[in-house]
């Protein structure tokens, strides 16, 4: 594969100016809503807000790629006095929670920065610049993106194995 | 499909235990919004006016507002509505924080409680599954730590929980419902729910709030984030610093306190004390705020901080908003803020209303210096200024001794103690506590919204228009110049001729007509707001906010589909402005409960005062009892709620 330069954005998080408000999973879940905007429902949002108001905590979380198994530690961190889980600052999709996953399907979801918009929305709409937008230019792999359905179908086959999809796809489509 | 709302209520009769998912009138929308609307809808249809608040008859509705869970900023409100066991009148007291947009998410509009439970609980919500659980270990515990305690129980941090703490258990009048950084505070809407033996009610929802014209809709959110960050960066010059911005009064940010603590009164609404602010007094004070406060923080989708994170050593960690840290200092007359964060933290787990408690208090230490109250009632009392005051707190809310009395606040106290005590119940309206004002000239507009406000809490009528006039003809053209907001060039007119002395001057300018129709618009941003379950904090309390009537039916129509205008949503206010008086003029509310405390204003004015209220009840439509006549309940198509007032011969046969 060959190597091309590409502007890589991303979410700088500046927890101290965090209001703790839920804008970023507002916006995200109702632009990522189809039709676009359609609904909102912040379960579906692809940045989650770990909020404990009475500990302080307050860490917005974006979702990153989806993982398959889950991972070995649990540790938590204290930082400022101040403890997290693991799972707190963690962005994947992983089978031993429920976040960044559609609640309907348990399909994994992930942050694509709102494609086709200026900036990421959940950027825009928190005035209070706890989320600031970075880009910068990348050496990267060219790679082929995927869409929504197969992201879901490597999240599927990554669970059951691509055999047994294919067999259930055959089966379903005799039974049409 | 239903878009904005939900189209369904969740029914809980807590003496059955029986739970329902009810459908509702998509019609009753179109007529009264939601929120406070059809809250006081079902309560003129279901609860007759005989039923006593702590009746098993008597409901307690939490409902969202039409515009909750929407990307709408500020649309966070949860509207709780019964009959307050301390006015006896139709109760309306909000919440921002967290829980009616993660009620709509579990798919409801409104929870109404019936009945009472033999046993305490607390009914966790989660989506299509409700249970009612036992709560017998929660018993006696704080709000705060409820809430913290019931999210572990569940294994459901993110989880919303509103909760009372002892005084609702106790049934104390001025009880709170406590939520997240929020509380349902006035009109003792936690007695209520004490009373039906709930301690909490637990939400957590992962369901699609929908929208009619979704890209017309986020496109006038954006416009309103667009108008938060211009005001933000503009703040609106030439009046005092609390009015500048958006929001609750950012008492959580500021920390010169000059103008509350030289302009209010201190004790029992007493006394002024005009030279209190010092340079030392200045330091401490901001010391002390800025070594407390953790963090500045929000309500759902909203990006103004009105609140904070308030931990204060050795005790545990809360949240507060606006003018309660100032509230028991002062009653108390203690000079350092300390104090009022320290008895604040005990009064949010306790829950109760931190405008009226500190008021009930300083009434109770005035009736013992009056010798009226006796020192066996203050047995065991510490003599420090600090000390008695936590001391009556908590007799208050445990209702012992004579915090059993005090427990029904100021108006029912000063009755069962007698004496002479009903002299000193003088900051009362309909029974229940005021800012504790002493204003020399009567602001007529003032006058008016404290009179026939029914909501008992003036900072929650006010708003739109500004407190006092412009020093100079500059600053007015300068102040109408981008008044986008304002819905009648004759408004601007009346800000332009308003002078600090002479013939347009307070009281008499803005002259009577004038004033009405300043405070119906005032009301009418009012009760929107709370039909909407949007923040008065970015909408009708503040100067010049980013949503007003040009841009509200706009809001309404692109998250509903129900086609509105700003005559239409005229007309729905009018017709729940109307339907709520009904309610209480049913339960007995007449003009002469209708008057601001006797001292608010050094100077009155009663031929002034009863023109105000003849012609405010005139152009509401109502006689001059305040008692809603047929005729305008016909037009607004409320016949059955005319029929109903003619039946009971409160409206006689004979009016048209």
């Amino acid at each position: 594969m060959s190597k091309v330069k590409k502007k890589v954005k991303t979410i700088k998080i500046d927890l101290d100016k965090c209001n703790g408000c839920r804008a970023c999973e507002v916006i995200c879940s109702a632009f990522h809503a189809n039709p676009k905007y359609s609904s909102n429902n912040p379960a579906r949002s692809r940045i989650r807000m770990i909020r404990e108001p009475i500990r302080d905590i307050y860490v917005p979380v974006y979702a990153g790629e989806y993982t398959a198994a889950e991972c070995m530690g649990r540790d938590k961190y204290v930082i400022d006095g101040k403890e997290y889980s693991e799972c707190g600052f963690c962005r994947a999709s992983c089978p031993s929670r429920d976040a960044f996953k559609e609640p309907d399907s348990g399909l994994p979801l992930k942050c694509d920065m709102c494609e086709g918009e200026e900036e990421p929305l959940c950027v825009k709409w928190c005035l209070n610049d706890a989320l600031i937008c970075e880009e910068r230019e990348e050496e990267v792999e060219e790679e082929e993106k995927l869409g929504d359905m197969e992201i879901g179908l490597e999240s599927l086959a990554n669970k059951y194995g691509l055999q047994n999809i294919a067999d259930t796809v055959a089966r379903m489509s005799k039974k049409e | 499909m239903r878009y904005g709302e939900t189209g369904f209520n969740l029914e809980i009769d807590l003496s059955r235990g029986n739970i329902e998912r009810v459908e509702t009138d998509p019609r009753l929308t179109e007529l009264h919004l939601g929120g406070l609307g059809t809250n006081a809808k079902i309560l003129w249809d279901r609860v007759p006016p005989e039923t006593e608040p702590f009746s098993p008859d008597n409901l307690l509705i939490f409902s969202t507002g039409l515009l909750c869970g929407t990307p709408a900023p500020g649309a966070n409100r949860t509207i709780v509505t019964s009959y307050s066991p301390q006015t006896l009148l139709m109760g309306y007291s909000m919440m921002g924080g967290f829980f009616a947009p993660e009620l709509k998410y579990a798919g409801y509009d409104k929870i109404i409680l019936r009945g009472k439970s033999p046993d305490l609980v607390y009914i966790w919500i989660n989506n299509d599954k409700v249970e009612i659980r036992d709560a017998n270990h929660l018993r006696g515990k704080g709000a705060i730590q409820t809430s913290e305690l019931i999210k572990q129980e569940l294994n459901q941090p993110n989880a919303q929980v509103a909760a009372i703490g002892l005084a609702g258990e106790n049934r104390v009048f001025t009880a709170s419902i406590e939520q997240g950084r929020s509380s349902s505070s006035r009109l003792g809407m936690g007695a209520v729910m004490g009373d039906k033996g709930v301690k909490a009610i637990v939400v957590r929802g992962t369901k699609d709030v929908n929208l009619a014209r979704p890209d017309e809709y986020i496109g006038l959110c954006n416009d309103v984030l667009k108008y938060i960050k211009f005001r933000g960066e503009n703040p609106v010059p030439n009046v005092m610093t609390i009015l500048q911005g958006l929001g609750s009064p950012q008492e959580m940010l500021h920390v010169d306190e000059q103008w509350h603590t030289e302009n209010f009164s201190w004790g029992n609404a007493r006394s002024r004390r005009k030279d209190f602010w010092t340079k030392e007094v200045e330091e401490r004070w901001k010391d002390v705020q800025e070594t407390v406060r953790t963090r500045l923080i929000s309500c759902y989708n909203c990006p103004i901080k009105c609140g904070a994170i308030i931990s204060v050593p050795g005790i545990s960690t809360y949240m507060m908003k606006c003018f309660t840290k100032l509230t028991y200092t002062m009653a108390a007359f203690v000079d350092d803020l300390d104090f009022g964060f320290r008895i604040a933290q005990r009064a949010t787990e306790y829950g109760v209303d931190g405008f009226s408690t500190p008021q009930i208090m300083a009434f109770a230490f005035e009736l013992r210096e009056a010798g009226i109250l006796t020192e066996a009632d203050f047995e065991g009392c510490p003599s420090d200024n600090e000390g008695k005051f936590f001391w009556l707190l908590d007799r208050i809310v445990r209702r012992e001794g004579i915090g059993d009395i005090l427990a029904d606040g100021v108006y029912w106290a000063a009755r069962k103690i007698g004496k002479g005590a009903e002299a000193f119940d003088h900051n009362t309206i309909k029974k229940h506590e005021q800012l504790p004002l002493k204003l020399g000239m009567l602001n007529p507009v003032y006058f008016l919204m404290y009179a026939t406000g029914e909501k008992i809490n003036i900072t929650q009528i006010e708003g739109q228009f500004p407190q006092a006039p412009f020093a100079t003809m500059e600053e007015r053209q300068e102040f109408i110049s981008d008044w986008i907001q304002c819905p009648d060039d004759k408004f601007k007119q009346i800000v332009l001729d308003w002078d600090f002395r002479g013939e347009h001057s307070n009281p008499y300018y803005p002259t009577v007509d004038m004033s009405v129709d300043i405070v119906d618009w005032q009301e009418k941003m009012h009760y929107i707001d709370d039909a909407l379950g949007v923040c008065a904090g970015l909408s009708s309390f503040p100067l010049k906010p980013p949503y007003h009537m040009h841009n509200y039916p706009k809001f309404i129509t692109a998250a509903t589909g129900i086609d509105i205008d700003e005559d239409g949503l005229t007309e729905v206010y009018n017709r729940n402005r109307n339907l709520l008086r009904a309610i209480n003029v049913r339960r007995g509310l007449r003009r002469a409960d209708e008057k601001p405390p006797e001292d608010h204003w050094k100077k009155r004015f009663p031929e002034l005062e009863e023109k105000l209220l003849d012609a405010y009840y005139k152009f509401k439509g109502w006689d001059n009892d305040g008692i809603p006549t047929k005729e305008s309940l016909h037009k607004l198509g409320m016949d059955y709620v005319a029929e109903d007032l003619e039946q009971r011969g409160i409206i006689k046969n004979e009016q048209g």
